[in-house]
């Protein structure tokens, strides 16, 4: 390889992340070109194979949010060309990206996560599963955290106060997955915790001015407030350190992964989810927290093209 | 240290301010995907223009009128253009005068200009429920009261519309005015009765009324029929919008206001401080083609060719919708508004929509209130006829699916599941969704 790579940024796809994807993709594509790389922007779609195929590409940087481009799907074909590229190999990704099972290897592996049920579409459809929807909200109390049990930005994820509430938030996260995760409400501070390479940056504390994060609070700048580092003190903020890195080591996740937590008011971190395939646009955590380390941005982006290239052998 | 994502945000004006990404707004960037049946962008079927005659004149245009079309212009838009809309509007029925016509880039710009120039912050303006998105957004973004008025079969409830306006005045209180589409009302897709025009016109007297009449349906009854205009009937109570965009194409962004003159004076210096003026280049266009081409023949052969695509949207529906979903019929323009059991919200549904690669826009982006979350307007007007038979049997997959499985969570007799095809209107009221509130417009990006 010459030193000066050629560089394919997978974006977009038929994701219901696209936009946020285009987003990041845009913004590392660029980042890259102006550190002198050879750079290409994908529009992941059926041509995928064909055009990496054709394109004499040295390694890919993926910047997919979604399904497909983070479950390791495209993982897997990328392995199948021979194209080194940055981020979780696909059976980390793939583990990563279904939440309910990640969880139960996070917990295996010592990390404190929420309670938890699991209520498959199937389980309705073909178990009955209406009749003990009641029980949910007297297993795990209230109120409760309804969301899909898989993908990102907060799609069709709901807080639930009462138990009556509960069917139609199941219906909603059912619209983004087969499957609805009910946890039991961490109340207290989010922090997002970003691991570059084996090395925890600095915690990123999100205070929504809202009544919470989701995705217009995660997208509209000046929705949500971020304190770098995290306001916490230090033993809170090593154990959170710790909690990201056991949970990114049980699952294998590599390179730039997400965790995002909750510190409640013990200083305890409850372990939610990895995210490994972190979105990098202008309101994005793990870009933050790479600034807060000292890593401007257009370093980060070339941290995971070395990254890539550094993994080729081993993948 | 505490990181500033937005060092303006203690400068916006109150109108940016609450200004949020959009989960619906993010849903669509998927939606023009080839792999995708979408009936969610109101765009005309531009393949069905003559693409030699728009270069011919076109090239024309700037052959023989080059520096006129390269330079500015009036704010009031060419005088040559205004007197050949005057035509235009002559084929709907509503009568004008050249000098009481601005020419403004696209109906939108109308709709943003007449809200500018009449809404301060918390004035009420009265609309049909539902009601454009692009008219809801323009409305939001001069921070109106937004109340609506329901509909049925015959367009708006003019009893209705009497009772809200009997309701402002017991609050001391008017409406500023009351925005109307009465053919073939986007998204509703039903016209108003001529009864309810005259009734309409009626109520402008008795409650000393400004109508904003939304005109860009009138050409386009699958019959050529044209309904009685407003401006008709009480010309100096309406302000007139119209368009180019669905009888030539939206991409000239050409369509007009007719108003009476002090209004179209304020209209002209507002216009001027917003866009100076419209761009010389695509009036001369539009005029070239009003003048030089068979631009009738033209909307005849959208109106047949909507008309057939309509047949097949209703016949498909018809065949493969569940009976709890209830949707209405038109007779001319470019939606159909569909009706689905209270327990399901579409915009949550749109994700598993999108998935199931097909695409409609979800009711919330119709009101200004949240309601409409049991709602959704399909668009016929785009998608061939085969893509459209394709879409509504992936849709109506869909929703029986989502009933399906709303059975399986709610239980089989859950009043939410009630179907809509009895009711009165074209669709309830209700702020559907419950626990579950997604993002309403103000304005999604789609026509």
């Amino acid at each position: 390889m010459s030193t000066s790579p050629h560089v394919a940024v997978l974006t977009g796809g038929m994701s219901l992340e696209r936009e946020v994807s285009l987003r990041s993709g845009t913004r590392i594509a660029t980042a890259l070109t102006e550190g002198g790389l050879a750079v290409e922007r994908i529009d992941v779609d059926r041509d995928l194979v064909a055009r990496l195929g054709a394109g004499g590409y040295d390694l890919a940087v993926l910047a997919l949010h979604g399904a497909a481009g983070e479950d390791g799907t495209v993982q897997s074909v990328l392995d199948l060309l021979g194209l080194p590229f940055s981020g979780s190999d696909a059976l980390a990704s793939a583990l990563a990206w279904n939440k309910p099972i990640a969880q139960g290897v996070y917990a295996a592996a010592g990390v404190r996560v929420p309670d938890r049920i699991v209520l498959s579409q199937l389980a309705f459809r073909e178990l009955g599963a209406s009749a003990v929807v009641d029980r949910v909200a007297e297993t795990l109390g209230l109120p409760l955290v309804v969301k899909p049990s898989t993908g990102g930005s907060s799609l069709g994820l709901s807080v639930v106060t009462t138990a009556a509430e509960l069917p139609a938030a199941i219906v909603a996260a059912l619209s983004y997955a087969e499957a609805a995760l009910i946890e039991r409400f961490v109340p207290g501070t989010e922090v997002a915790v970003t691991v570059l390479d084996g090395r925890a940056l600095p915690a990123v504390e999100i205070v929504p001015k809202g009544d919470r994060y989701d995705f217009a609070a995660r997208y509209t700048a000046g929705r949500t407030d971020f304190h770098v580092p995290a306001r916490l003190d230090e033993a809170a903020a090593a154990a959170c350190e710790a909690a990201a890195l056991a949970a990114g080591a049980a699952a294998g996740a590599r390179h730039l992964y997400r965790a995002d937590l909750i510190v409640d008011a013990d200083g305890a971190p409850w372990l939610l989810e990895i995210d490994t395939c972190p979105g990098m646009t202008e309101t994005s955590l793990a870009p933050m927290a790479a600034e807060a380390a000292g890593v401007a941005f257009p370093d980060l982006c070339r941290t995971l093209v070395d990254l890539a290239v550094r993994d080729r052998a081993a993948a | 240290m505490r990181l500033d994502t937005d060092p303006y945000l203690s400068r916006y004006a109150d109108r940016a301010r609450d200004l949020a990404a959009s989960e619906i707004r993010a849903l669509f960037a998927v939606v023009n995907r080839p792999e995708i049946v979408s009936f969610a962008g109101g765009m005309p079927d531009t393949a069905a223009m003559d693409l030699d005659a728009v270069a011919q004149l076109t090239a024309e245009v700037v052959r023989d009128h080059g520096h006129t079309a390269l330079q500015y212009g009036g704010g009031q838009g060419r005088e040559e253009l205004r007197e050949q809309l005057v035509e235009v509007m002559a084929r709907g029925g509503a009568p004008a005068t050249p000098d009481e016509l601005l020419v403004t880039v696209g109906g939108q710009q109308g709709l943003e200009l007449v809200a500018k120039c009449f809404v301060d912050p918390g004035d009420v303006v009265l609309a049909e429920g539902p009601t454009y998105v692009g008219g809801v957004g323009a409305l939001s973004s001069h921070q109106a009261d937004l109340r609506h008025v329901p509909m049925d079969a015959e367009g708006m409830r003019t009893d209705l519309l009497e009772e809200a306006l009997a309701a402002l005045k017991r609050e001391g209180r008017r409406a500023k005015y009351v925005y109307t589409i009465p053919n073939h009302q986007n998204p509703g897709g039903v016209s108003l009765s001529e009864e309810r025009r005259v009734h309409l016109a009626e109520l402008a007297e008795e409650h000393d009324l400004l109508l904003l009449e939304d005109g860009a349906y009138s050409l386009l009854d699958f019959e050529g029929h044209v309904g009685t205009s407003l401006r008709s009937l009480v010309p100096d109570r309406v302000v007139y919008v119209g368009t180019m965009s669905k009888t030539f194409a939206p991409g000239v962004r050409t369509g007009w206001i007719a108003a009476p003159t002090p209004v179209r004076e304020r209209l002209v210096v507002l216009r001027e401080a917003a866009d100076l003026c419209p761009g010389n280049l695509t009036q001369l266009v539009v005029e070239r083609w009003l003048t030089t081409q068979p631009w009738e023949a033209q909307v005849k052969e959208y109106r047949a060719l909507y008309a057939e695509k309509a047949r097949t949207m209703l016949d498909a529906l018809e065949a493969e919708m569940p009976a709890e979903v209830a949707w209405t019929r038109p007779s001319g323009g470019m939606f159909v508004w569909l009706t689905v059991p209270r327990g399901i919200d579409t915009s949550a549904l749109l994700a598993k929509a999108i998935v199931n690669r097909v695409a409609y826009v979800p009711g919330r982006g119709f009101f200004g209130d949240g309601q409409g979350g049991d709602a959704l307007r399909l668009c016929f007007s785009y998608a061939s006829v085969e893509r459209i038979r394709e879409g509504v049997g992936r849709l109506a997959e869909l929703l029986q699916g989502e009933l399906a499985l709303l059975r399986d969570v709610f239980g089989a007799d859950a009043p939410e599941l009630a179907g809509r095809r009895d009711e009165p209107g074209i669709t309830g009221g209700g702020q559907g969704g419950g626990g579950t509130s997604r993002d309403p417009g103000p304005g999604w990006g789609v026509a």
